[in-house]
């Protein structure tokens, strides 16, 4: 406000020598350098947001209102599509494999990432080490992760299943059933994110004002009850948006269970392990039916948006637990 | 290496320029560009055809390109988009079997080769090979390149162990019918050696009711109108009660193909037998690594007959030289091209006359303590007998195999497995567009 101000005066300054007509070219430039170029300066985002977010958005919209093929005929069939997914039993098999995943993967890894980040904000030896060293796994390469888990989830050959052998426990077909496959994808999953989660969670932490802890330990507080009443509170705003990324991506689920399932869309004999993007893929990829795909994708977008804003109201419960 | 290639596009343009000039070299003497496309890691072998081709046809100049060595992930699916947009296909383009039901349903998007004369060609094929090459209306679209053929590759060292006879002819006379089959997978479960017989269920199971199809009514999962029939085929319920039948018994492994446990099993001998077309010997011999060459042996399926595996070369109607498309096809296809194409990567030709060649006939694997690969393979395709594949074939087959490996995993029980099977394919059917 108080730049516009100070440009103000000198163009109104120049406005006698310049002339009627000069000036009205001053004034149409000082009008778009002060309320057109602003959105100029905005607008690449906005304009790529418009083709690459809302436009495929609303395009996906229309296509799952028809059948649809790629050069042929595009019939308008309402909400057949949506009502036949509602009433499949497939489909509802990949949303609760999505939702189970997202749970058993997401609250562990989150937690786990907290008191991690807690650990390395201590003073230890080699805390730069350490700190990177929580970071290595997501330099690595979803489908090499994917790759080498699968390997360790082998049935008859994995070593997961050696080492269960070798302290008497019956080996576990990781492929079979849902609780077991959930787990060993979960468990990729949060190899892959727990550290980055932890990063975050831990240049949060130092933002801390020290005066609290202070004030906490004249208090008499332990060190616990300085971590749930002053470190966990003072994250919300952290913890929040790893809860949003987090949903998003334990929600949008594909390249971990495709792998654990040799490349297949199926994810598993009776899809155990079968997600919804898989599902969507699937259902574009094989069946060629792309209305289909795209009402399974706004579905999946829903369900996206129901998940953030409950979660939303939970986290946003920590202050209230003060 | 681009630049090259456009120098060497140049000339080869060029060259089709002074033949215009020269004038009367008969017809199609304009200067043109074919794009062949396939598939595969060393696609079809058809480097030195190509260069033979445009030596004989000054004009025409042959773009071939190996697009991807994934089929079913990348190549068909480009491919149906490029035939459903129009645009975008090349001139001649590869089909494999996996999806060759799916392909023939898209009448409208193929050449009829039989405006071209290509009908002549019937006779260097098998029936079957030939008829699968039709679409649902009756165009000839497709000419046969290779086939998979089917044999068993067997393990020497777990049947000497399980006291089984080890020498191939015996084999063979031990597992001529699919009873014989079953007596020595139960002989060798007897015989307490810790692997599975057979490596999975799903080849048994399509050997089997490809043969039951082919000497009955011709179909499996969808009738000539395209029909979901499954539940109704006696070939498909004859074939899943036989894999039942050994699932009980405990003769079945849960190695599904392709995953690294079945690559494992392989090597380590985690199981006895497996189907085996003419290019998994490659598979097994690269995965098995030296220290197995000789524990492999082959012999042919129970019953003889089956196939798996491929291709077709079909001109898309979109092509703007359907004419020279369809000859170049052709002579790709023939069976002196099928031939030096096994000369080149070992594809194994679909042509009875290239089959009869010493070079394929006799030819022998070392790897398979010299078994003559070429004959048994040869046998497998004579006396195969073609099945109809409906357009959503290869879709619905993938399905129902989960089940089959659901069963053997233990994640259905026997009792409920034929209805979950049933529905497995249904749900294809309507997820499909």
């Amino acid at each position: 406000m108080s730049q516009t101000r100070r440009v103000a005066p000198e163009v109104v300054g120049a406005q006698p020598v310049a002339g009627p007509h000069r000036s009205r070219l001053s004034r149409a430039r000082s009008f778009v350098d002060l309320k057109v170029s602003p959105y100029l300066l905005v607008s690449p985002y906005f304009i790529l947001f418009a083709i690459f977010g809302a436009f495929p958005l609303g395009f996906t919209l229309w296509v799952s209102l028809h059948d649809w093929q790629l050069a042929g005929d595009k019939e308008y069939v309402g909400l057949e599509h949506y009502e036949f997914l509602l009433g499949n039993e497939r489909f509802r098999t990949t949303v609760v494999n999505t939702l189970g995943m997202f749970v058993v993967a997401t609250v562990p890894q989150l937690l786990l990432a907290l008191m991690l980040a807690n650990a390395l904000n201590k003073r230890l030896r080699g805390r730069l080490f350490l700190r990177l060293g929580v970071l290595i796994p997501m330099v690595t390469s979803v489908v090499a992760v994917a790759i080498v888990f699968s390997q360790l989830y082998g049935t008859e050959y994995g070593m997961i299943n050696w080492l269960l052998e070798k302290v008497g426990v019956d080996p576990i077909d990781w492929r079979a059933s849902s609780t077991a496959s959930w787990v060993a994808i979960s468990s990729m999953v949060d190899w892959r994110w727990t550290g980055y989660n932890a990063i975050i969670y831990l240049a949060a932490m130092q933002a801390i004002p020290r005066g609290l802890y202070e004030a906490a330990i004249i208090d008499g507080a332990s060190s616990r009850q300085q971590f749930w009443h002053i470190t966990v509170p003072q994250l919300k705003p952290v913890i929040l948006f790893t809860v949003f990324i987090s949903t998003i991506g334990g929600l949008t689920l594909f390249a971990e269970p495709l792998m654990f399932g040799s490349g297949r869309f199926d994810g598993g004999t009776t899809g155990q392990y079968q997600t919804v993007a898989m599902y969507i893929v699937q259902a574009f990829r094989e069946r060629n039916n792309y209305g289909l795909a795209a009402a399974a994708a706004w579905l999946l977008f829903v369900i996206i948006i129901v998940v953030a804003l409950a979660n939303y109201l939970v986290v946003n419960r920590i202050r209230e637990a003060k | 290496m681009a630049g090259a290639a456009a120098i060497a596009l140049l000339a080869a343009a060029c060259g089709g320029d002074d033949d215009d000039g020269n004038g009367d070299s008969g017809s199609g003497s304009e200067a043109i560009t074919l794009k062949v496309d396939v598939f595969g890691g060393s696609g079809f072998g058809y480097e030195e055809l190509v260069k033979q081709y445009e030596q004989q046809n000054p004009n025409i100049t042959v773009d071939y390109n190996i697009v991807t060595d994934d089929y079913d992930n990348e190549y068909r699916p480009q491919l149906i988009q490029q035939l459903d947009a129009g645009s975008g296909a090349a001139d001649v383009v590869a089909i494999e079997e996996q999806g060759v039901g799916q392909m023939m349903s898209m009448s409208d998007a193929w050449v009829d080769l039989t405006e071209y004369g290509l009908d002549s060609r019937e006779s260097d094929y098998p029936a079957w090979k030939w008829e699968l090459g039709f679409t649902g209306d009756g165009k000839l679209a497709g000419l046969g390149t290779d086939v998979g053929g089917m044999a068993m590759c067997y393990r020497t060292d777990l049947f000497k162990q399980a006291g089984l006879p080890t020498g191939r002819d015996e084999v063979a006379a031990m597992w001529s019918d699919w009873e014989g089959f079953t007596d020595v997978a139960q002989q060798f479960i007897d015989s307490g050696v810790d692997a599975a017989f057979v490596d999975s269920p799903n080849q048994i199971y399509n050997i089997r009711m490809v043969q039951e199809a082919g000497n009955g009514d011709g179909l499996s999962y969808f009738d000539e109108d395209n029909n979901y029939i499954l539940a109704d085929s006696p070939a498909v319920q004859t074939a899943f009660d036989y894999v039942l039948e050994l699932h009980e018994m405990g003769a079945i492994g849960p190695f599904q193909n392709w995953t690294d446990e079945w690559n494992v099993a392989m090597e380590a001998g985690g199981f006895a037998t497996m189907g085996c077309p003419a290019w998994m010997a490659g598979v097994i011999e690269s995965t098995s690594g030296k220290q197995n060459a000789g524990n492999w042996d082959i012999a042919p399926v129970p019953g003889v007959s089956g196939n798996w595996g491929g291709s077709w070369l079909a001109v898309p109607a979109q092509s703007e030289h359907p004419e020279e498309a369809a000859a170049l096809a052709d002579f790709l296809t023939t069976p002196d091209s099928q031939l030096a194409a096994y000369k080149a990567i070992s594809v194994f030709p679909s042509s009875p006359e290239a089959q009869q060649d010493p070079a394929v006939a006799e030819s022998t694997n070392p790897y398979f303590n010299d078994a003559p690969v070429g004959s048994i393979i040869s046998d497998s395709i004579t006396t195969f007998e073609p099945v109809y594949y409906g357009e959503l074939h290869s879709a619905v087959r993938a399905a129902v195999e989960d089940v089959l490996y659901g069963v053997v995993e233990g994640t259905y029980a026997s009792d409920e497995a034929w209805d979950a099977f049933v529905a497995a394919g249904q749900e294809v059917v309507d997820t499909s567009a």
